[in-house]
């Protein structure tokens, strides 16, 4: 398919890549969303640089991007990771707005998470504009399948009552993290996909207005969430 | 004491790190100490960092919004109710079994024995943080501090310590927080006051003061761990910090050694990469001072440059990517958040870059700064200078030429700064590295006492000398091995003097920017 998912450990080696390849690069805003220690960040470090080690919590919210290729477009994920902590809810809005793809995590050790997921679900339907962000729920932790609290029926069944992608993941051992990248590149490619207007092209030296054109203009495509 | 006396141009309880506007060649060549105490225009720093701080307008604008922001998502919240009980219930749970390594008998011995307690409670009583053990095992021990707060206060009265059994009991109101300390080491009320100080700033910068004043309004038996959930570490941190680094003791921070045509680079590169939103950008390098360049009239406290030392110091999550949170610097404004973009320039490196923005949604133009930043730095070889000076942060106090001197601490009043050599082999392990720090934490209340303040102390032990010196300029703090006499003490500071003049370039940032 063309498609890879190469070692990527910092943001320069990234542009290198991206520009070797003849095919335009297009930016996605993808937000991580979910309670405190279910994993965000780990998540997202296995987007990035495809390690594992064990992080302190997120202070406010953490921005790292991660270049996918697909076969006809290379895609420039954007990712804020937020935290989880209660006292920061309120600045989240910024990061989940307009944004094109949205993980919910949860912990499946712990039913509580599940929940939160669920409120944080709640949160992000009220704020963005219907369609706009496809939405992931993502049970993570499947390494600790003797302590699972939430079963993966479950999950499977509140993402289909909600139209929502489902998967269930491991930043730990990276079991199906890869999965969901490629996923999500493919998902938001089809649905938002340039051709709507939804994703801008990234260039070298990113000018601030793109940034703001990205969020104060929510998407007004016409895809639908869920599968 | 050539001419130290010249530095002080900002009284030492301001402990800012003031504007020191002046030329080098002005500050070289001025041999009369002691001249400067009448000239001092420490009230005018002093009232600028106020005045100037209240005159962001959007700052309580913003904060305000937060506030009922955060009120909305309680109401939406309480939507849900019937998930949302059972979630609270867990949560409660959750507090217990954090995991924060507290699990600690409250009742037992070695409980008991801890050297400094500290607890944070709310004025309805409920426990909000302990230093040891877990906070609801302590919630009666925490009614019995709030009684004896109100009982004193229902006196009109304020209850300040109780001494006894070797004991101090410290009590700190700062409404809608009480916050008490109990210690068995030697220091002064005032300097475990200080201590709990800086705890309570630490809340306030993650939440504000109008936040924590809007919640305990609405809601007087609000359980605050809910909202620091996750950041106890922080507090544990500081906590560690206060016994250990000298630059909290000395309301000063440190700098990394570094030539000063290199630092003026790396000044000069941070000061041209701004934004109309940038207010302070700061360049650590661990928990040394690289540089900081601040907005015109805007002046950064000791106390807001150690807490957001100590958020750094303490979180790997700014490792990967980019960091973006709303941070609270108490001492320039309590009511609203700055927003800090933190990361560290490349991934291993130790240079960490802190841009403190007003704007919530400016991440991308800090962003710019950095690349900015970055990109200036590195056309110039000082960007190959600095990575060395990383290799040796510290110096060895032999460099000095003083047989007799093991350690010592130098603080210049002016510029907020310190200097301070490694800790020489007998005070390797952290039991002796605390030790010292006790002695001198000694002296310094000593030399600070609210009514008998010193000029200075000399002090012979078994196992050091120590000599403690402040002038209107400078604080010192001396310690020599205990065969050091008197006489050799007294001629050692002219001595040092003399060196860390001829090294101020290297050790002490001398002409700070601002944009």
């Amino acid at each position: 398919m063309g498609e890879s998912l190469p070692d990527v450990p910092g943001g320069d080696q990234e542009r290198g890549a991206a520009f070797r390849r003849p095919v335009r690069t297009l930016r996605v805003k993808m937000v991580l969303l979910g309670g405190s220690g279910v994993g965000k960040s780990s998540l997202a470090l296995r987007f990035g640089k495809d390690e594992f080690r064990s992080t302190s919590p997120t202070v406010g919210c953490a921005y790292l991007t991660r270049v996918v290729h697909l076969s006809e477009v290379t895609l420039r994920f954007e990712i804020w990771d937020t935290a989880g902590q209660e006292k920061y809810h309120s600045v989240t809005p910024l990061y989940y707005r307009g944004a094109h793809a949205a993980l919910l995590v949860y912990d499946i050790s712990s039913r509580e998470s599940f929940i939160r997921a669920q409120l944080w679900l709640k949160e992000l339907e009220k704020q963005s504009v219907p369609g706009s962000t496809l939405t992931w729920l993502v049970g993570n932790k499947g390494d600790l399948d003797q302590d699972r609290q939430v079963s993966a029926q479950e999950g499977k069944k509140l993402a289909k009552d909600r139209s929502l992608f489902f998967t269930e993941t491991s930043a730990l051992s990276g079991d199906q993290v890869n999965e969901l990248m490629l996923d999500v590149a493919h998902r938001v490619y089809e649905h938002v996909g340039e051709e709507q207007g939804g994703l801008t092209e990234w260039k070298e030296t990113l000018p601030e207005e793109m940034y703001h054109r990205d969020t104060s203009n929510p998407l007004s495509s016409c895809c639908k969430v869920g599968p | 004491m050539d001419g130290e006396g010249q530095r002080a141009t900002v009284a030492w309880e301001t402990g800012t790190l003031a504007p020191v506007d002046r030329l080098r060649t002005e500050r070289a060549d001025s041999p009369t100490p002691g001249l400067v105490e009448g000239t001092e225009p420490g009230a005018g720093g002093k009232s600028a960092m106020f005045v100037h701080a209240q005159s962001f307008e959007d700052l309580t604008a913003e904060a305000e919004e937060e506030a009922l922001r955060g009120a909305e998502l309680d109401k939406s919240e309480e939507d849900c109710t019937e998930e949302l009980k059972a979630l609270e219930e867990q949560h409660n749970n959750d507090f217990s079994s954090d995991g924060r390594a507290k699990e600690e008998d409250v009742s037992s011995e070695a409980w008991r024995s801890h050297r400094k307690h500290v607890f944070v409670l709310s004025e309805a009583g409920k426990p909000i943080y302990t230093r040891y053990g877990t906070e609801e095992a302590l919630s009666s021990t925490m009614g019995v501090m709030m009684a004896l707060v109100s009982f004193v206060e229902a006196e009109k009265n304020i209850i300040r310590s109780i001494h006894a059994d070797g004991c101090k009991v410290v009590f700190l109101t700062k409404s809608p927080l009480v916050l008490v300390g109990v210690s068995r080491t030697c220091q002064s009320d005032r300097e475990l006051l200080r201590e709990l100080q800086y705890i309570y700033y630490q809340i306030v910068s993650l939440l504000t003061l109008t936040q924590l004043n809007h919640i305990f309004q609405h809601k007087q038996n609000y359980d605050l761990r809910r909202l620091l959930a996750g950041s106890e570490y922080l507090t544990d941190n500081l906590l560690r910090r206060l016994d250990r680094d000298p630059g909290l003791l000395l309301s000063a921070v440190t700098c990394l050694p570094l030539a000063s045509s290199a630092r003026d680079v790396v000044s000069s590169s941070l000061q041209a990469a701004k934004a109309k939103s940038l207010v302070f950008s700061i360049l650590l390098a661990g928990d040394r001072l690289v540089t900081l360049v601040r907005k015109k009239d805007q002046v950064l406290h000791h106390m807001d440059l150690h807490l957001v030392f100590n958020l750094v110091g303490s979180s790997s999550s700014f490792r990967e990517g980019e960091g973006w949170t709303p941070i609270c610097l108490p001492k320039f404004n309590t009511a609203g958040f700055f927003h800090a973009h933190i990361s560290y320039l490349e991934p291993a490196s130790e240079l960490c870059l802190i841009l403190v923005s007003t704007d919530r949604e400016d991440f991308f133009n800090m962003s710019d700064c950095k690349r900015r930043f970055l990109e200036r730095l590195s056309k110039r070889s000082a960007y190959q200078t600095l990575k060395d000076a990383l290799k040796c942060p510290s110096y060895s106090v032999a460099q000095v030429g003083i047989p007799e001197l093991r350690h010592f601490l130098y603080k210049s009043k002016s510029s907020g700064l310190y200097t301070s050599p490694e800790f020489p082999v007998v005070y390797e392990s952290d039991e002796e590295q605390e030790r010292l720090m006790g002695l001198y934490q000694d002296l310094h209340s000593c030399l600070h006492h609210p009514t008998r303040p010193l000029r200075s102390f000399y002090r012979c032990s078994e196992t050091e000398n120590l000599l403690a010196w402040v002038t209107s300029g400078f604080e010192l703090y001396l310690c020599f091995s205990p065969l050091a006499t008197k006489a050799l003490a007294v001629s050692a500071v002219n001595k040092l003097l003399k060196w860390i003049r001829k090294e101020e370039d290297r050790l002490f940032i001398l002409s700070p920017l601002t944009y």
